[in-house]
């Protein structure tokens, strides 16, 4: 049985496509998904993203308890700070990955993919146990809408008195938006700059409207996971399920840099992560621009005179190249000699290797 | 809701067929209801040459959309005698006019269709799908 956000009938009501997201019905797009896509780089989008989890964590040893519990080192996050995270097996293979926010002294709020809390919630409360640190899956009180784009300051300052200028990349404050009290973060998944808003379910269809209207002359548009999933492509940016799954560590992945083996005490994983960063991979996640116009996608087997050396995880047409781009993971090998191609059914289409991401924003 | 004109021949594969009636040469697309549900559509294929011969129910070409890919059917057995290169040059043609600039190939009948369905029968299978 598909699950529904608060926001299920005013997507109806815009005329969106709905489609099944990790057994929740959301939109996919709402008209022209490529359109969706270029009004965030260049205006702002509106998302429903009321389907992620939110996970706190609450009690003077929280800090210490997701320490111990994740890869990263949150007990010297500031409050009012967030951070990207992860959170790993035994045998460092990747569970979720995580934006942990700091509210508080003591109070930080977990933000989960869709497919991922309910192992999240359950894992955090078992690894946290012996800790002054209380964990609560409050996912289905939470309703989360973002505005992204190089507008989307202006848009959100006319419905807040929160302090925007003040209110930094990766950092979140409590504030009021359009009458509806909201946890303000300036996070996102898009490359752009941009804010997502936690608030209660009940407020989430006026928090909507009052957005909408904010930013309509501004160019705002609602946007569906078509083109959430174009833009995070676009900047490089990993989806659990494709880049990152149980079978894969943090460096495999090429985000090692979030596994704080320099703080105090142990963690989950961090033995086999020691070993992980130890041995080096053997195959590692690459940039592809496709040379043709056929789309390489997920799945799809990374070649090289023929042979396999690789696979897709995610791959679209891109907006912004003007060409299909992808991720892969690829054998170091075969990185270093060159000429790939991917297999696109059963033709061997040539693609460059590329530096993620594909697209940086301007400052 | 998209519109299904009474004057085609459909596919179970959401394609349409255009002057059948004649017997000589038809226009194939895909319908304004398949074109919705691809979304953008970014590039089209059509693989044989003109001047080749296909058999009714043949993979022939492919479409693909932001999200997906989607294979081509021969509608009718014959010569293909024209392929629209103005909707592989500019693909979103498929998406913006689907029973008119749109259109992919044209087919030299030699086979008698099977299976094709009136503008009712498919209303019929799309209200069903939808």
């Amino acid at each position: 049985m598909s699950r529904s956000t608060p926001l299920r009938g005013v997507h109806e009501s815009l005329g969106a496509t709905l489609t099944d997201f990790a057994g929740w019905q959301m939109p996919l797009r709402y008209g022209s998904e490529s359109a969706e896509h270029n009004a965030v780089r260049t205006a702002a989008g509106l998302f429903d993203l009321s389907h992620m989890g939110e996970i706190f964590v609450v009690g003077a040893q929280a800090g210490e308890a997701l320490d111990r519990a994740l890869v990263g080192h949150l007990s010297v996050l500031a409050p009012g700070r967030a951070r990207y995270t992860m959170i790993v097996n035994e045998t460092g293979g990747i569970l979720d990955d995580l934006i942990v926010y700091r509210l508080d002294e003591d109070q930080y709020m977990v933000v989960a993919n869709a497919s991922n809390y309910a192992l999240v919630a359950r894992e955090l409360a078992d690894r946290v146990r012996g800790y002054d640190a209380r964990v609560t899956d409050r996912s289905d009180e939470y309703a989360l809408v973002a505005v992204q784009g190089p507008r989307s300051a202006e848009i959100l300052a006319a419905l807040t008195d929160a302090d925007l200028d003040d209110l930094k990349y990766y950092a979140i404050v409590p504030g009021v938006v359009a009458g509806t009290p909201a946890l303000i973060a300036r996070t996102g998944y898009t490359g752009e700059d941009g804010f997502e808003l936690f608030v209660l379910n009940e407020h989430a269809v006026p928090l909507w409207n009052a957005l909408a209207e904010a930013g309509r002359d501004a160019g705002l548009v609602p946007a569906g996971l078509s083109a959430r999933d174009t833009l995070r492509l676009e900047a490089g940016m990993p989806l659990y399920g494709n880049e990152l799954s149980a079978a894969i560590t943090p460096f495999d992945a090429g985000l090692g840099r979030v596994v704080r083996f320099d703080k105090p005490g142990d963690f989950v994983g961090k033995a086999a992560l020691e070993r992980a960063a130890e041995n080096g991979t053997r195959r590692r996640l690459v940039g592809l621009v496709a040379r043709g116009r056929r789309v390489p996608r997920h799945g799809y087997s990374v070649t090289r005179e023929g042979a396999v050396v690789g696979e897709v995880t995610s791959g679209a047409p891109s907006q912004s190249l003007g060409r299909p781009i992808a991720m892969a993971y690829v054998d170091e090998g075969a990185l270093e000699k060159g000429g790939l191609a991917v297999d696109i059914r059963g033709s061997q289409e040539p693609v460059d290797v590329v530096d993620l991401p594909f697209y940086r924003r301007s400052k | 809701m998209s519109t299904i004109p009474d004057d085609l021949s459909y596919t179970k594969e959401h394609e349409w067929v255009a002057g059948l009636e004649d017997g000589l040469t038809v226009t194939v697309g895909i319908t304004a209801y398949a074109a919705e549900q691809l979304g953008d559509v970014v590039y089209v294929e059509v693989h044989p040459e003109v001047g080749s011969t296909v058999a009714a129910g043949d993979a022939v070409g492919e479409v693909e959309s932001t999200k997906s890919v989607s294979d081509i059917f021969a509608p009718v057995g014959g010569e293909i005698v024209e392929i629209n290169a103005a909707v592989v040059d500019n693909p979103s043609l498929v998406s913006s006019d689907p029973y008119g600039e749109g259109w992919l190939f044209r087919v030299r009948v030699e086979e008698e269709p099977e299976d094709l369905l009136s503008a009712a029968e498919y209303t019929a299978l799309t209200s069903g799908e939808s």
